[in-house]
């Protein structure tokens, strides 16, 4: 048998996704994004992002199709995010992987978003070790997993306890007068400063902290403590050294990241680490990941950028990687579940 | 001519298939369920419902209609990107009609009046069947107003009961729901003309609520 040619549709959140796949080949990857339309709020708007995803179906599927040089007859399978993500959001891009199902009657597949986020590395690296700990860090979710097996469920092993580390960014971002998303823009300034010269808090990192939450995350404080440092400054009426505390801002959240993430590879003596996520397109994330995992023996698996953040071939590769698994499509009436647990790969 | 007919831009989410034939417009099968908060999920099998049914498999399609609203967002868009998505896949035609419309198709003048939530109406009147206002959304007292100015003796529709006694005007039974055969009808004409496709652009009448970020509060005292 031929490697299963499946799309895969996102719309969790601001970015409307269609991806085309065979087996770990990419076809197309489709993608319009609202990300505009919400800078002027400061976040994600969900309504606002509904009604783009609601425009923007149609054409970026045709363009998929276009793309990989393929039609819904062709298809094999149809994946779709199902949660976790923005209800409304998530709603537009479930009702429209059913009536796409239905009408090429094609088995559809409601997938998890995180674990799709794991998958996609498959695209860049071809099929992924198991076990492997899998780092997903983003806008809207910061978590360490443990992946025995993508295709039956994954164990979380820990998680952010306040805001997520894309979060993080946004904020920071504002406070230094640097566009929305944030990711970017700070990436870009830290590059012309020093990491080490503010020394920044590193949440949950502390002795007695680590008892309890030796896998989680928090960068709330690390936030707050950015905010006093600026603010201070502002004051005085001294200049702030924008590059210098991007830098120094984006050093405390990857050395947490990097370290959470290699202590949980130790722990469960897994060699191998994905890391996915719009914050794992971060260059000093990614620099920092492969020079401490090398020292470990740890493989370090992170899909180019554009991978990274929310798309709709990261859906279609965890959907073949399903079909490949031989696991039973969704039925029509599938839900979209906003807070799906990560425990559920497909419903 | 065999059609899809869908519709969610009230608690009622509703699927059928109709036949357009030069002369008629016939209900071949319908599914209905009222639940404000289970479109997504009732929707596509209501559709494969209606399909099997009539004995008929999506190819058979040859337009699909759809109900553009006015009605709350979440749930109207679940039927317009499920008739969109069929559209695309079968390549075949979509059009939208007002959902209210669906409702108006009566002889007088009529109220028509849906639940907009947050203790307003999705309304318009109709003489004859012809739309006299535009779809619009307000609070009953000042929809009363208006449908007093315009002579109005009757209202129908969900949000006619809900409010009958601030609207002032004797809500009929039937239909409380855009019935399926008059969405078809309303349509009927472009799909006997071979019409080009329509985009379906929802009647949202109302902005999303979202507001702009105001200056950045300091975390020092
Ligand atoms: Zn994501």
């Amino acid at each position: 048998m031929t490697e299963p040619l499946v799309l895969g549709i996102e719309t969790s959140c601001d970015e409307t996704g269609v991806g085309v796949v065979r087996g770990h080949t990419l076809l197309a990857d489709a993608l319009a994004s609202s990300v505009d339309e919400h800078a002027r709020f400061g976040g994600v708007v969900p309504e606002v992002a509904s009604r783009a995803h609601l425009e923007a179906i149609v054409p970026t599927m045709q363009r998929a199709l276009d793309d990989a040089g393929v039609t819904l007859a062709d298809i094999d399978a149809i994946a779709v995010t199902a949660g976790p993500g923005l209800a409304g959001a998530l709603l537009v891009g479930v009702a429209a992987a059913k009536g796409y199902a239905l009408a090429a009657e094609k088995p559809i597949y409601g997938v998890n978003h995180l674990a799709a986020h794991v998958a996609v590395d498959t695209l860049e690296h071809g099929p992924l070790p198991e076990p492997a700990i899998a780092l997903l860090v983003s806008g809207g979710h910061s978590s360490l997993l443990l992946v025995d097996d993508l295709a039956a469920g994954v164990t979380p092993l820990g998680a952010t306890i306040d805001d997520a580390a894309g979060e993080a960014f946004d904020k920071v971002a504002r406070l230094l007068g640097l566009p929305f998303p944030g990711g970017p823009p700070i990436d870009r300034a830290a590059r012309e400063g020093d990491g080490e010269s503010i020394v920044f808090p590193r949440g949950l990192t502390a002795p007695k902290d680590l008892a309890r939450h030796r896998f989680d995350f928090s960068f709330s404080g690390l936030k707050t403590a950015v905010a006093r440092w600026v603010e201070a400054r502002e004051r005085a009426g001294e200049p702030v050294p924008v590059a210098h505390v991007a830098a120094s801002f984006q050093e405390a959240v990857c050395d947490v990241l990097t370290n959470k993430a290699i202590d949980a590879c130790r722990e469960r003596g897994v060699e191998t680490l994905v890391i996915g996520g719009g914050v794992a397109a971060n260059s000093r994330l990614r620099a920092l990941a492969e020079e401490r995992c090398a020292k470990y023996g740890i493989t370090v698996r992170v899909p180019r950028p554009k991978l990274c953040t929310d798309n709709g071939a990261m859906v279609a590769a965890l959907g073949s990687h399903l079909v490949a698994a031989g696991v039973a499509p969704s039925r029509l009436n599938l839900p979209a579940d906003s807070a799906m647990p990560l425990t559920v790969v497909s419903v | 001519m065999l059609v899809l007919v869908v519709d969610s831009a009230t608690p009622a989410v509703t699927a059928a298939l109709a036949e357009v034939s030069d002369d008629a417009v016939v209900v071949r099968s319908q599914r209905r369920a009222v639940d404000a908060r289970a479109h997504g999920e009732l929707l596509a099998p209501a559709v494969e419902a209606v399909l099997a049914e009539a004995g008929a498999r999506p190819r058979d399609l040859t337009a699909i209609v759809a109900g553009l609203g006015p009605g709350p967002f979440t749930g109207l868009r679940v039927g317009l990107v499920t008739a969109a998505s069929i559209g695309q896949t079968l390549d075949v035609p979509t059009y939208g009609v007002c959902s209210l419309d669906a409702l108006g198709l009566l002889d007088g003048k009529v109220l028509v009046a849906t639940d907009a939530r947050r203790r307003e109406v999705y309304w318009a009147v109709y003489e004859d069947g012809t739309r006299l206002t535009e779809p619009a959304v307000d609070l009953p007292a000042t929809v009363a107003g208006r449908a007093a100015e315009l002579g109005v003796a009757v209202a129908i529709g969900e949000g006619a009961h809900k409010y009958a006694e601030v609207l002032g005007v004797a809500a009929r039974d039937e239909p409380l729901y855009p019935p399926a055969a008059a969405l078809a009808a309303l349509a009927a004409d472009r799909v006997r003309a071979k019409a080009p496709g329509e985009r379906l652009t929802p009647l949202y009448l109302r902005r999303p609520d979202a507001v702009a970020q105001s200056v950045r509060k300091p975390v020092l005292p």
